[in-house]
């Protein structure tokens, strides 16, 4: 240890409480991961209820990383503004996506099924 | 005669936006990082719904060393923080062991993606295969590339980079930070690969 001998008892019991959350959190990824893939072995669920479910799950955990490890749940007013952008242009972009898939409906074979050469009547 | 030019608020805050130089740069660094794997997972989403079939993460990869890979990546999470919180309180040689165990995760991951490529490629399964392995390997490779990318970041702080204890602890512990920034996004990035490639039912 270089500079550990100066340590303050109050910085030390504070850094002691921080730690202590950060094992709290590690331990609740770990048991969520455990529920995504006992939600997945369920086949019970479906399709549909299935993502949703994969999906919620990510996304709590998602936001246990970034708002404790990566302190966003008290993080500087400037950042919030660059994450705001960033999730504007993060949902056009998936809006985009699921507006051109809407927009293929009614195509049972996929819209990359490439389409059957049509033979047009001939003339005499 | 040379003149050395001090930049500033490398390691002090910005009155005006209450960050450090590198803090805010690392942010929209990683804004950037969001919207280029937000492109990947929209293409999966595109090329998904758009196939008339598509197999299951259970029927194609190999699940339980996909789950081991979540764990070690979290875990790399809980310890990259824990050397970061070790030199808020000043004590060097726990920052020096939770790093050494965070580069020793990332390490892992790579060796278990390397037995899961090698098992792919043995069966013949490349990213020309199919649809599916074409995005699977652009999407877990495009990540194992983040992951090495953070090892060499972290490696270099681990190692000689870690001489600036001694000179500007703050501006160190600083480095740190933004470097956990980085890392836990690249595992954050893995919490949605993992159940969009390896969980989702198939159709």
């Amino acid at each position: 240890m270089i500079h550990g001998d100066t340590m303050s008892a109050h910085g030390s019991e504070s850094g002691h409480k921080q730690t202590k959350i950060y094992k709290i959190v590690g331990a609740v990824l770990f048991a969520a991961t455990v529920a995504t893939v006992a939600a997945a072995e369920w086949h019970h669920l479906g399709i549909a209820l299935g993502i949703f479910v994969a999906v919620f799950i990510a996304t709590f955990k998602g936001s246990l990383v970034a708002g404790y490890f990566m302190h966003l749940f008290a993080e500087r007013k400037m950042i919030y503004w660059v994450l705001a952008l960033t999730a504007f242009f993060f949902v056009a972009m998936m809006a985009l996506i699921l507006w051109t898939r809407g927009d293929q409906q009614g195509q049972p074979h996929g819209i990359f099924t490439a389409p059957q050469e049509t033979t047009q009547p001939h003339r005499d | 005669m040379s003149a050395a030019i001090e930049i500033p608020y490398v390691s002090t805050e910005r009155p005006d936006t209450g960050l450090y130089n590198a803090r805010l740069g690392v942010w929209l660094f990683l804004a950037s990082e969001v919207m280029l794997f937000g492109a990947l997972f929209s293409t999966y989403v595109l090329l998904r719904t758009g196939s008339e079939t598509w197999p299951s993460g259970a029927q194609v990869l190999n699940i339980p060393l996909a789950t081991l890979n979540t764990f070690v990546l979290i875990g790399s999470s809980v310890t990259m923080v824990m050397s970061w919180a070790a030199l808020q309180m000043k004590n060097f040689a726990r920052f020096r062991l939770f790093l050494g165990l965070t580069l020793l995760c990332g390490l892992i991951f790579l060796v278990a993606k390397g037995f899961e490529y090698h098992e792919h490629i043995a069966h013949g399964e490349l990213p020309g295969s199919s649809t599916f392995f074409a995005i699977y390997f652009v999407m877990t490779g495009l990540h194992g590339l983040h992951v090495i990318g953070g090892l060499i970041v972290n490696g270099y702080l681990w190692g000689p980079g870690a001489k600036m204890w001694q000179t500007d602890p703050a501006r160190f512990t600083n480095r740190i930070e933004v470097a956990g920034l980085y890392w836990h996004f690249v595992d954050l990035v893995w919490i949605f690969l993992f159940p969009t490639l390896y969980l989702l039912p198939g159709k």
